[in-house]
């Protein structure tokens, strides 16, 4: 950083950052998901990611193959999303969002400390078979694994759009989000819909969960990615999946530059709280994020 | 009926607690003499258009209000007529046009003002604070009002003791008015329907507007209730000399009541006049019966 | 919701609340051994506190706050600070120097209010608990460049009495918690507590009236703040002795909105009860699994364990008594005070011919 830019660095950390970026977006939209039909604000997103790592890595631990061990946590991913959506949900029903939002609380307690009791509280390394090594890009280095990250999580991407684009139950799902109350009209029946959502939701946090749990280890931890996905669900809006998937990008590519280029000023460690200085400062430009549906006050 | 009002216990026009005798305030209605023609306007909005994203609610609204009248907006639902007290209350601004409030212009009414301005109003769906007893919502609206300093209200001395004393004296003579006296210190959310849109009246009434808007006030009320609620409207009126703007589907009701009506069809002024020159007014009857809207209540012509 | 007014009419309101100050002064310290007082009643009444400034902001003025823990960060290295660096300054100034400083600190990320509704202000009280974390684990100044980041409170002492030993800070945290309690006990019904529950009912209604919906928001979080910064200064000074930044992290702040959750929201007396509930159950969770399991029950399982009980005990709540256990306890209370009374008229009918 002396009197020359070093241009390859920075697009370097910049790419780094938005590959990092596009994993934030993976668990935001788990949690897009969620909010969108039925308006539950799900802190429990970040277990969901440690619990699905935790049973694939304990699995493959105890000698499952990689299909199995994923096959079986798939069906275990349903089933919590099964129980959620009818031991908890359905009986806080129409009741406020702040209630919701604390039953999720309380809800990533349960999951946190039941997959710890279950599996145990070690650090378990997660192999994907992915070889970490960096490629050279056009005279940048670029950390495979990222891109192969990316990559997954861009075909998620695709294959969610595609899913509620052409499905029955897709094209469902998006009416209840657009309109409770017609879709209820029409007949669709609403609780098999947020059934479907938690179950589609708890598939995300399976593939964030390998993905995470490949990069940072799989341990109590992983379950703090929620705490990444909040700042990148308020630039993009809570209900909008380009939106997070934008978001994601920005905050990734924001909180690396900053690390890199702001942080030895302060003394680093910034990445806990940068990303929410940047989503604040926008909220208050634009409180209803990016791409979120602007909300006029009827009375 | 309203002898009646007048006769109850606590509601006394003479002597105090006396809402009339309160101390007059920089735009306090009481001292305006009724029945004196042409009363002063209090509000005028001229050539108002309110559009939401394309979506015209109002276009090109005149329309003014005289101290001390009844004056109602009618108009078959979507016609623009919440819109209008959403506006004149500065929850929407207009796009164009302008307001004058007590000759004071102003491009958006100042909500966190308003009631300074000496404008209330009631919403069409219950906006009470339902964690609160029903005295206490309407001693809030008394807060405009106080200067007590936290630590007053926390020794409850000085300026805080007197000021409260003012509110209690001010919510108790309107309980007694709009008979709440039973459930004075019930909490607001836990009362039926009708009732919930009488504390809101009391509250709207508690920093004596010169003004008074109210969003259907009688919606889902049953017959008597109506009545009640229209005596009380009259005795506001004649008693506090506020000027009412009301907004109501029961068309009978609105004709008994009024002195001043005015029609709004698809976010424009159609019609605006007496109740017999608009009962006669050939738009008014097109915009009713000739062609029904789709989301018209015809029902509610009498 | 109000009580039946059949069990409570016939005794003063604030009968209660005395007979159970004249037990915390006049009987307590008298029993039990430091155990009690160090494991279990001075956590108990600090959380209780924090508790009771949460509860001012989140269940009667309706702002969640998800960083209660950064705020009982800045109350205890803002006592520890003021008390080491302006000499000869009173324990009671620092600790209120430190709440004041709490306070601005709330002020400062309740700005956002302004324009943020519901999530929005809980993500950017969250901002503040990462960000006071950062700040006092990053900047040596604060803990006085302790290597270990930890800092040493001052002895309790103030105008000449010492207040040492389990009882003597326990007697020092139950004076400071019963005072603040008591002020907030007064604000909930002055009209600066009734415009709090205004904004948090009707928001729109309450502009409409004249309410300075701003300035409320802003109170209410600086109050808040500030017993909650109290708080942490008694964390340091009368419960730990010894403070770490990690101490007061996210799982903290968590601790103290369950903790009003299960008490119950928008009730002082709430805030006393979840305390009571959230030190006592861990306690009760380990004798239990102990006896149940034997030696696998071991701290990791108890840990876990306790994660799943809170969690479940909260959901539980929201489900089934979303007023808390005050509501619960009046519920109960209302019920043998019916049962007493009917059994004493008819003891009554039956004496009288």
């Amino acid at each position: 950083m002396d009197n020359a830019f070093d241009w390859t660095f920075f697009s370097e950390v910049l790419v780094g950052g938005l590959l990092a970026g596009v994993m934030y977006s993976l668990v935001a939209i788990g949690f897009v998901l969620i909010y969108k039909t039925s308006g539950v604000f799900n802190f429990a997103q970040g277990s969901m990611v440690l619990f699905a790592a935790l049973t694939f890595v304990s699995l493959t631990e105890r000698g499952l193959s990689f299909g199995a061990a994923l096959a079986v946590t798939a069906a275990a991913m349903a089933v919590l999303g099964i129980v959620v959506e009818n031991a908890v949900l359905r009986p806080l029903v129409n009741r406020p969002p702040v209630t919701l939002f604390m039953a999720t609380l309380g809800l990533s307690y349960i999951i946190e400390g039941g997959a710890q009791l279950l599996w145990g509280a070690q650090v378990h390394a997660l192999e994907l078979g992915i070889q970490d090594t960096p490629l050279e890009v056009s005279g940048m280095l670029i950390s495979k694994f990222d891109l192969i990250a990316a990559g997954i999580s861009a075909g998620m991407v695709a294959v969610l759009s595609l899913f509620f684009r052409y499905t029955r139950t897709g094209l469902a799902f998006r009416a209840v989000a657009d309109d409770t109350f017609a879709a209820l009209a029409v007949g669709l029946r609403l609780p098999r819909i947020r059934t479907a959502v938690w179950i589609a939701a708890g598939l995300v946090s399976l593939v964030a969960g390998l993905l995470w749990g490949s990069r940072l280890g799989v341990q109590f931890s992983l379950s703090l990615v929620v705490l990444k996905a909040l700042p990148v669900l308020v630039l993009g809006g809570f209900d909008s999946v380009p939106g997070v998937i934008v978001g994601g990008l920005l905050i990734g590519a924001f909180e690396k530059l900053a690390e890199v280029y702001l942080g030895p000023y302060v003394g680093g460690g910034i990445e806990g709280w940068f990303a929410y200085a940047i989503a604040l400062l926008f909220l208050l430009i634009r409180p209803a994020g990016l791409f979120g549906g602007r909300t006029l006050e009827r009375v | 009926m309203t002898e009646e009002i007048l006769s109850a216990p606590g509601f006394r026009v003479h002597g105090t607690p006396n809402i009339l005798e309160a101390p007059p305030k920089a735009i306090s209605a009481s001292a305006i003499p009724l029945r004196t023609s042409p009363r002063p306007e209090i509000l005028r909005l001229e050539e108002i258009t309110l559009s939401f994203s394309g979506v015209i609610a109002l276009k090109d609204v005149s329309l003014d209000i005289r101290r001390g009248e009844i004056r109602s907006i009618i108009g078959p639902n979507g016609a623009g007529k919440s819109s209008l007290i959403n506006l004149i209350s500065g929850i929407y601004r207009p796009s164009r046009g302008r307001i004058y409030l007590n000759g004071r212009k102003f491009r958006r009414v100042p909500t966190h003002r308003l009631a300074r301005l000496g404008v209330a109003r009631t919403f069409q769906n219950l906006a009470l604070f339902g964690g609160l007893s029903v005295l206490d919502n309407i001693k809030l609206a008394r807060g405009i009002h106080r200067r007590a300093t936290l630590v007053e209200e926390l020794s409850g001395l000085g300026r805080a003791r007197r000021e409260e004393a003012d509110a209690l004296a001010r919510a108790g003579s309107l309980i007694d008015f709009l008979g709440l006296g039973s459930v004075r210190d019930r909490l607001a959310g836990s009362l039926p329907y009708g009732m919930q849109k009488r504390v809101e009246l009391a509250r709207a009434l508690a920093a004596e507007p010169a003004m008074l808007l109210l969003d259907e006030p009688m919606a889902g009320m049953t017959p008597a209730d109506k009545q009640t609620m229209a005596e009380s409207i009259r005795t506001i009126r004649a008693e506090f000399g506020t000027a009412v703007v009301l907004i109501e589907h029961d068309i009978g009701m609105v004709m008994e009541l009024s002195d001043r009506i005015a029609v709004l069809d698809y976010g424009r002024k159609i019609a605006d006049g007496t109740p017999a020159e608009i009962r006669t007014d050939p738009r008014v009857i097109e915009a009713y019966t000739g062609v029904v809207h789709e989301e018209s209540e015809p029902e509610d012509l009498r | 919701m109000s009580a039946p007014s059949l069990s409570k009419s016939n005794l003063p309101r604030w009968l209660a609340p005395l007979i159970l100050l004249g037990i915390a002064y006049g009987v307590v310290p008298f029993a039990g051994g430091s155990y009690l007082f160090e494991a279990i009643l001075t956590p108990f009444l600090i959380l209780s506190l924090a508790g009771v400034g949460l509860n001012l902001l989140t269940g009667y003025a309706g702002q969640l706050s998800l960083g209660s823990a950064a705020f009982m960060a800045v109350g205890a290295f803002g006592a520890f600070n003021f008390n080491l660096r302006i000499q000869g300054l009173p324990i009671p100034v620092s600790i209120v120097l430190a709440g004041v400083s709490a306070a601005l600190l709330g002020v400062a990320f309740g700005l956002p209010s302004l324009r943020l509704k519901g999530f929005y202000l809980a993500i950017s009280t969250l901002a503040a608990q990462f960000f006071v974390q950062w700040v006092l684990t990053k900047f040596g100044w604060f803990s006085n460049n302790s290597p270990s980041g930890v800092i040493d409170a001052p002895a309790l002492q103030v105008l000449g009495i010492h207040f040492d030993g389990p009882v003597g800070r326990y007697l020092f945290a139950l004076t400071v918690v019963v005072v603040l309690t008591a002020l907030v006990a007064r604000l909930v019904k002055t009209r600066t507590g009734h415009q709090f529950i205004a904004v948090r009912d009707h928001e729109l209604a309450a502009r409409v009236i004249g309410v300075p919906v701003f300035r409320t928001k802003l109170l209410a979080a600086a109050i808040s703040s500030f017993i909650i910064g109290v708080a942490g200064a008694l964390w340091a000074f009368a419960y730990l002795r010894t403070v770490e930044v990690a101490g007061f992290n996210l799982d903290r702040s968590f601790q103290i909105v369950f903790l009003i959750i299960i008490g119950g929201l928008a009730s002082i007396r709430g805030a006393f009860f979840g305390a009571a509930l959230i030190v006592v159950f861990p306690l009760l969770l380990s004798r239990l699994g102990a006896f149940l399991l034997g030696g696998v029950f071991n701290s990791g399982v108890l840990e876990m364990s306790q994660h799943i009980f809170l969690g479940a005990l909260i959901i539980a709540f929201l489900i089934a008594e979303p007023k808390g256990l005050v509501a619960l306890w009046d519920r109960l209370t209302a019920r043998a005070a019916a049962l007493f009374l009917s059994q004493t008229r008819k003891a009554n009918t039956d004496i009288v011919p």
